[in-house]
């Protein structure tokens, strides 16, 4: 875990500063309902969400490919639409979708790139990039004779090519296997140790959990929480007290509101959260509090919470 | 100015271009020599000549202007529409180029296109009918000024299209039936004097007759016309272009 601990910069000024950022698509739907975001340079950034939670969305403005409806994004102090040219230079972007021309080869299209990005040609930089992805061999290689991971890899070189001082990857894991998800880690931490910002999405949280500084969670266009990752490990070390009820339970007697107590839905289950960590449990009190109310129970059991219950607690709680 | 990033374009687009290099060439030369063994040969033989020219000969300019505009649409237009279907125009649009850059890529690329199937079909050409350019500046001018334009206007086709009927249905039945009613065939003298009038509303008349009088000095409307409506559409095309890029119309969601 030592290695994930953020970078000596975290406390340096927000290389990405996201303002009151909303968009509504022609459509009408609203995509982002006021996102406001800094992005620490050089820390490794994850956007964590549902399907349609808007992260492609926030990310597409960032990058300039979709407009905002409102608010500003700035990325190292460049206005995204005053200074797009120099905010865009310092940007590299691996989409979501498989979306390569097809007929290139692949030294060609990170060639394009680069100087797409407006940086002069460097044979040794591409082949540095193609090395790094295990793409040297396939260097003449049509695209389109690629396997998908391959062309994933070909996208993340594209990305590379002109030396990007951020890098955004939108789900690059999708349809990876693990090898090539391994090889994709190991890159992602050797470009933040060279001082590049790296922001992700991802839907799996162990994803994010080995990977990211800090995490933050969309949920329906709004930013539902932004934390340091060791933060959201603290509230991993919480255990959760299931009592399985004799008889269903309306509701929570008053008596015992001081415990937080969740009823499940079909009034057969209470659960009671509590913190390992501290001195004391309240187990005791809470059992004791519950026999005064003529509360019994057939079973028990306790469960750890992941991070994994907190996200889905986080985005179910949201009306 | 991104010279970095219009030089991957052009190069890119070029490249497309070298790939297909067959059907790129041949077919334009296949088809342009028919309308020679067609127009020029069987019936041009029985046609009388026209200002003092050869028939064979005064349908040579029309012809090359047939082939520029159609190739520059074609190409400019799929050139842009390509990267929308398949979706690379993400990187278009996250990259540091400027409106003008993405244009100058493109439609330097489909331009120089072009103007090489232009030359080509000349020399074709020469081979059927002795050929004499009086002014042959005037007549670089005109391949490279039509070429850019409807290049310029086949890039404006291919953001506007959503779908494949939209990238084929204006070169179809818009630009094809222009050129072959815009004198590219016969002198506009021809036609009845209402007619006449009517065809003067055609732009193509006049490219077709600014590229004729600079091989034969001969010419239905005025050169200086000529060049004056060009360098309109041009104009017209610039400004749709620019506002295309400032509204992101139909490129940015
Ligand atoms: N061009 C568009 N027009 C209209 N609605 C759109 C458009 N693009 C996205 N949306 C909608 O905006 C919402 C957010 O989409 P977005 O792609 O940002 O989600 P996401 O968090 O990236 O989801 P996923 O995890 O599935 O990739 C979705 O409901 C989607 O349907
Ligand atoms: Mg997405």
């Amino acid at each position: 875990m030592s290695s994930n601990a953020p970078p000596a910069a975290a406390t340096a000024p927000a290389v990405i500063s996201v303002r009151s950022l909303r968009k509504t698509y022609a459509s009408g739907f609203e995509a982002l309902k006021g996102i406001d975001l800094d992005i620490r340079r050089g820390e490794i950034f994850a956007l964590l969400g549902p399907n349609g939670a808007g992260k492609t969305t926030l990310i597409s403005i960032i990058c300039g490919i979709v407009r905002a409806t409102s608010g500003t994004v700035t990325v190292d102090s460049h206005d995204i639409v005053g200074g797009w040219r120099a905010a865009r230079s310092q940007i590299g972007l691996v989409p979501q979708e498989l979306t390569i021309d097809t007929f290139d080869t692949v030294r060609a299209t990170a060639g394009f790139s680069r100087g797409l990005f407006g940086k002069r040609a460097s044979p040794a930089h591409i082949e540095k990039v193609l090395r790094d992805l295990s793409l040297w061999d396939k260097r003449d290689s049509k695209v389109m004779t690629l396997s998908g991971g391959m062309k994933r890899r070909v996208l993340i070189a594209k990305a590379l090519a002109h030396e990007p001082r951020i890098l955004f990857l939108d789900e690059p894991t999708a349809g990876v296997d693990v090898e090539l998800r391994r090889d994709m880690w190991d890159l992602v931490r050797a470009l933040r140790a060279s001082g590049v910002t790296i922001i992700l999405t991802t839907h799996y949280i162990a994803e994010a959990e080995e990977m990211a500084d800090r995490i933050g969670v969309v949920n329906r266009g709004e930013l539902v929480v932004v934390e340091d990752k060791a933060e959201l490990m603290r509230k991993l070390g919480r255990k959760q007290l299931i009592l399985q009820l004799p008889a269903r339970l309306e509701h929570i007697p008053d008596a015992l509101a001081a415990y937080r107590l969740e009823l499940s839905a079909d009034g057969s289950e209470l659960t009671y959260t509590y913190d390992t960590q501290s001195e004391r449990t309240g187990i005791t009190s809470l059992l004791d509090a519950l026999a005064e109310a003529g509360i019994g129970f057939r079973d028990l059991r306790t469960q750890e919470s992941s991070l994994e219950d907190i996200f889905v607690n986080l985005v179910r709680d949201q009306p | 100015m991104n010279l970095h990033a219009v030089r991957a374009i052009y190069v890119s687009e070029m490249a497309r271009t070298f790939r297909t290099l067959l059907q790129s060439i041949a077919s334009p030369v296949i088809s342009t020599s028919l309308y020679f063994v067609v127009f020029g040969g069987a019936i041009g033989s029985r046609m009388p000549e026209i200002d003092g020219v050869a028939y064979g000969a005064f349908i040579v300019p029309g012809l090359v202007m047939l082939l520029l505009l159609t190739e520059s649409i074609s190409n400019a237009s799929f050139g842009i529409y390509f990267p929308k279907f398949v979706g690379t125009i993400y990187e278009l649009l996250s990259a540091p180029v400027s409106a003008l850059e993405i244009v100058l890529g493109f439609v330097g690329a489909a331009a120089t296109k072009s103007i090489i199937l232009g030359l080509i079909v000349l020399l074709t050409a020469n081979l059927f009918v002795p050929l004499h350019i009086a002014h042959p500046l005037v007549m670089v001018l005109f391949l490279v000024l039509t070429s850019v334009t409807f290049s310029l206007f086949g890039f404006i086709i291919g953001i506007w299209a959503d779908g494949f009927e939209k990238l084929m249905v204006v070169p179809m039945l818009i630009v094809m039936p222009l050129t072959f009613l815009g004198g590219s065939f016969y002198s506009i003298q021809v036609l009845p004097p209402f007619w006449q009038t009517v065809t003067l509303f055609n732009p193509v008349v006049y490219l077709v007759n600014g590229f004729r009088w600079s091989f034969f000095g001969i010419a239905d409307v005025h050169v200086g016309h000529s060049l004056a409506m060009t360098f309109a559409f041009l104009g017209i095309c610039l400004a749709i272009v620019t506002w295309i890029f400032k509204t992101g119309y139909r490129l940015k969601a």
